[in-house]
């Protein structure tokens, strides 16, 4: 018998390799998946990461303090305020600077409406990647009039750079706080509009339940941060467990769910978008007066040392580590991005799911590659 | 634990290593040799629990380079430092923490590419994002590349 | 009927005169040249109101305007995008099979030009009555698939082929169901001719006078003629955020052209079928009692009802379309074999006894 067995042929499939991006749909990005596929199955998934890569890190190393802020608006483009935040107050510790009352309060406002906007692409897009496009010209309605706040205030719409060490740019306008309010209102009920068109639609659930399934022990063990950890029940919110910027005066929840799933991802980030609005309504009424802007030296120098300064962005915790040597310049900066630890729970997830499964896993992920690569 | 508590544990348990501080976290420095085991002890002794390796990267203090890993533990919400120091430019080599943090496989990934630091006992060392054939590991100090590299 | 000139009236005209000037062997070859012309026409016209029609109500859905720069609200971009289409070069990578890649976009639209045959558009204005007419459009439909899986098979590209054997697989199970809702109205009007199928309907269209199964069968019918033409959330084979395009991932110029225009052609099939048998064909909306209602009804002439029909079903097809997301393939296949298959066989029986114990109208 053992002979006949191992004469036997064995399954007359053949698996074979298919490349997802660099140009795909819905990598959003150039990323390249190297799958290998038993049909719809995927059996394996290798990343292949670099296509934007700009040396973001090296290219800090020649700039000064102030100077370097700038780049970082260009890795995770979707949270470029949070970005700058945490450079600036990893400068700011270095220097031992008091930042102003007023521009702490501007800086959580901008931080969140950073986070709603991110949340609105983020949803428009999990579900075009998910086959449905109308939810993609619904999200962007209200993302487009956040954009413009943005745009009024800071001079820029993406890539704002209005967060400097020491404060922010320039004061904000004088109708900002009207025309948020207004605008807060009109974000409350399209919310509720998303929740009808999509949340709520079997076939987007079944999509998204039990698919892509992250373990709490494997999202502690792969450095998940974020909502996608949170999905899995990690409690890793850094505004709660090391609040900058004023976090620990203001009343909001972090949200933990147990499911471990696409669903849970799904739900947390809907929550979140809830929760910014939550908090932004508390600091809009009293946004203290003073100064914008603390005033610093014209060339900043950091004391010899190490500073790590850890924010939360709407994909993650973004980590800011310097190395400074007492120069003008930094030694070394490393950036811990939140999407490059995210991208690694892309394969234990995926592999032995359809593709179908791959795109709503890298949906609720949630990756924005320029912050991967760097 | 808070810093300096975490500090004069560490200080207690490691008796032959030195530990510093940085500006946020408590820094043991660990030699080559013995990281893994070191690293394994934290994260499994239960009075520090360092499950979470949130950022491992490394530094070039010319000549020598310095391995940094910063990790954090989800239950004890205290973090630390740990340090190894790396003589060998020429053919630097350590191993690998892939098994503990999982986290570390693309991390290490990276700092392969930009530093030229090999791990032994990874399971997939690859250059992930230059290419196999970039000259150079571009984070070093003494890379050269007067084209793509713009000073101010 | 209120039209004073007939579609009969104006097709025998045609074929008089043409016996009356050549041999009726010429006669028949030009009937023949003349209606393929016409079809073609119908056909394209449709498309492109179809393709018009879509935009307009995505851009509708989505808090936009749709086209409207080229020509007054934006009619003219269609024949921009076509002339656009027809410019192109129809690029074949080095590695296809270029026999099969060639056909495939011309097969698929012949199938689909094919299955329009038997269609009644208004009381004889029908290029051919067969007695098997809806058999033979639910036979012919089918071919289709073979033309997608040529096109995914010939392109040598992985998407290609996976989109190629999702459209397979998606086709040949949702034609099953597709069947059996139909067979529950031909089971109770006995006739598998398109004719005598909207003569049975003059006393009520069949989703109101055949009780629920005729009406759980037109919904039957309407998702699985959605999943036939391989529209969202069905749209598997093409899948553009998995699989890029799926089966017409390689092709370019009027090749692509040709596949976009069959999945509008084969929605308009899907959807005269559905009005023909279920909503009454070219028959006018009465409400029995209401004799003044039923004659105003019966003022708007008949190619007005089969088209106004046409068209609604097709905006359902939109609606569809922009706003659910897709389906995943295992789903998608439970869904028919888990779900709508025995439910469509358990309300044929339904029929059937209903057929038996003569309980219908």
């Amino acid at each position: 018998m053992e002979n006949l067995n191992t004469e036997l042929p064995k399954e007359m499939t053949e698996e074979f390799v298919v490349n997802i991006g660099p140009q795909h749909p819905s990598t959003h990005g150039v990323l390249r998946l190297q799958a290998t596929l038993d049909g719809e199955t995927i059996k394996d998934l290798l990343p292949h990461l670099g296509y934007i890569h700009r040396g973001i890190e090296k290219m800090c190393e020649s700039l000064g303090y102030k100077q370097f802020i700038y780049l970082t608006s260009r890795m995770d483009y979707l949270s470029a305020h949070i970005n700058n935040q945490a450079c600036s107050l990893a400068i700011e510790k270095g220097l031992q600077v008091e930042v102003p009352a007023r521009a702490k309060a501007i800086r959580i406002l901008m931080a969140e409406l950073q986070r709603l906007t991110s949340h609105e692409l983020w949803w428009g897009s999990c579900a075009m990647d998910l086959g449905a496009v109308t939810p993609f010209f619904l999200a962007f309605r209200d993302r487009e009039r956040i954009l413009e706040i943005f745009e009024e205030n800071t001079g820029n719409r993406l890539t704002m750079n209005y967060i400097t060490p020491g404060g922010v740019m320039t004061d904000i306008n004088s109708d900002f706080v009207t025309r948020l309010k207004t605008l807060l209102v009109k974000i409350k009920e399209h919310l509720k509009e998303y929740e009808t068109l999509i949340t709520g639609n079997i076939i987007f659930q079944r999509r998204l339940k039990g698919v892509g399934v992250l373990p709490k022990e494997l999202a502690i063990s792969l450095g998940c941060t974020g909502p996608t950890a949170r999905a899995s029940g990690l409690s890793c919110d850094v505004r709660k467990y090391y609040p900058y910027d004023g976090y620990e005066k203001l009343d909001f929840k972090e949200i933990v769910a147990d499911g471990c799933d696409s669903w849970s991802r799904y739900v947390v980030r809907m929550e979140e978008m809830r929760q910014s609005i939550h908090i932004i309504e508390q600091i809009i009424d009293n946004i203290p007066e003073g100064e914008y802007r603390a005033k610093l030296k014209g060339i900043v120098k950091l004391p010899v040392g190490e500073y790590y300064q850890r924010v939360e962005t709407a994909r993650g915790e973004l980590g800011v580590y310097i190395v400074s040597d007492g120069g003008n310049k930094p030694y070394r900066l490393k950036l811990r991005a939140p999407n490059f630890s995210n991208l690694g729970a892309l394969k234990p997830i995926t592999v032995g799911s359809k593709i179908g499964d791959l795109m709503a896993s890298m949906a609720t992920i949630d990756l924005v590659i320029p912050d991967i690569d760097r | 634990m808070t810093k300096e508590e975490l500090k004069t544990y560490l200080e207690q348990t490691f008796p032959q290593n030195k530990v510093e501080e940085t500006f946020d976290f408590p820094l043991l420095y660990a030699d080559k040799s013995e990281l893994f085991i070191i690293a394994k002890k934290l994260k499994e002794s239960p009075e520090t629990l360092f499950d979470f390796l949130f950022c491992e990267t490394a530094v070039d203090r010319t000549p020598n380079l310095e391995m940094v890993y910063h990790l954090n533990s989800t239950t004890h919400r205290h973090d630390m430092v740990l340090k190894v120091v790396l003589e060998d430019r020429e053919n630097p080599e350590i191993h690998s923490v892939n098994e503990l943090w999982k986290a570390a496989e693309l991390y290490e990934n990276e700092i392969y590419d930009m530093f030229g630091i090999r791990f032994t006992g990874h399971p997939n060392l690859r250059r992930i994002m230059l290419g196999d054939e970039w000259p150079g590991f571009p984070l070093r100090k003494d890379y050269k590349d007067d084209i793509n590299i713009v000073t101010l | 009927m209120t039209l004073t000139i007939q579609f009969s009236d104006i097709t025998k005209w045609i074929h008089e005169t043409l016996n009356a000037s050549m041999s009726p062997g010429w006669a028949l070859f030009s009937e023949f040249v003349l209606a393929g012309v016409a079809m073609i026409l119908l056909v394209v016209v449709l498309a492109v109101l179809f393709v018009y029609m879509e935009r307009k109500v995505a851009g509708f859905m989505q808090l936009r305007l749709g086209p409207h720069r080229v020509g007054p609200w934006g009619t003219m971009q269609v024949f921009a995008d076509v002339f656009k289409l027809l410019l192109k070069e129809s690029f074949a990578p080095f590695t296809v099979d270029k026999f099969l890649f060639n056909f495939a976009p011309i097969l698929v639209l012949a199938v689909a030009f094919m299955a329009m045959a038997p269609i009644s558009f208004a009381p004889g204005l029908q290029l051919w009555d067969m007695n098997i007419g809806i058999l033979y459009v639910t036979a012919v439909s089918s071919i289709g698939v073979i033309g997608i899986l040529m096109a995914g098979w010939s392109s040598n590209n992985k998407y290609s082929l996976l989109g190629a054997m999702r459209s397979g697989a998606q086709i040949v199970s949702y034609e099953l169901s597709a069947g059996l809702s139909l067979v529950a109205v031909i089971a109770m009007c006995g006739s598998l001719s398109i004719s005598d199928i909207i003569a049975s309907q003059a006393d009520g269209w069949w989703i109101f006078k055949g009780h629920l199964p005729i009406m759980f069968a037109f919904v039957v019918y309407v998702i699985a003629g959605t999943a036939e033409t391989n529209r969202a959330p069905f749209d598997l084979a093409e899948a553009e955020s998995e699989l890029t395009a799926g089966y017409h991932t390689e092709f370019s110029g009027m090749q692509f052209g040709m596949f976009y225009l069959t999945e509008y052609i084969n929605m308009a099939v899907i959807s005269m079928v559905a009005t023909t048998v279920f909503l009454g064909g070219w028959l006018p909306f009465h409400i029995y009692g209401f004799d003044a209602f039923n004659n105003v009804m019966n003022f708007i002439p008949s190619w007005i009802w089969f088209f106004g029909k046409t068209f609604f079903i097709i905006f359902l097809m939109m609606w569809f379309r922009w706003t659910f997301p897709r389906l995943r393939i295992d789903q998608l296949l439970k869904l028919e074999w888990k779900y709508l298959l025995p439910l469509s066989i358990i309300n044929v029986v339904i029929v059937a006894f209903l057929v038996v114990m003569g309980w219908h109208f």
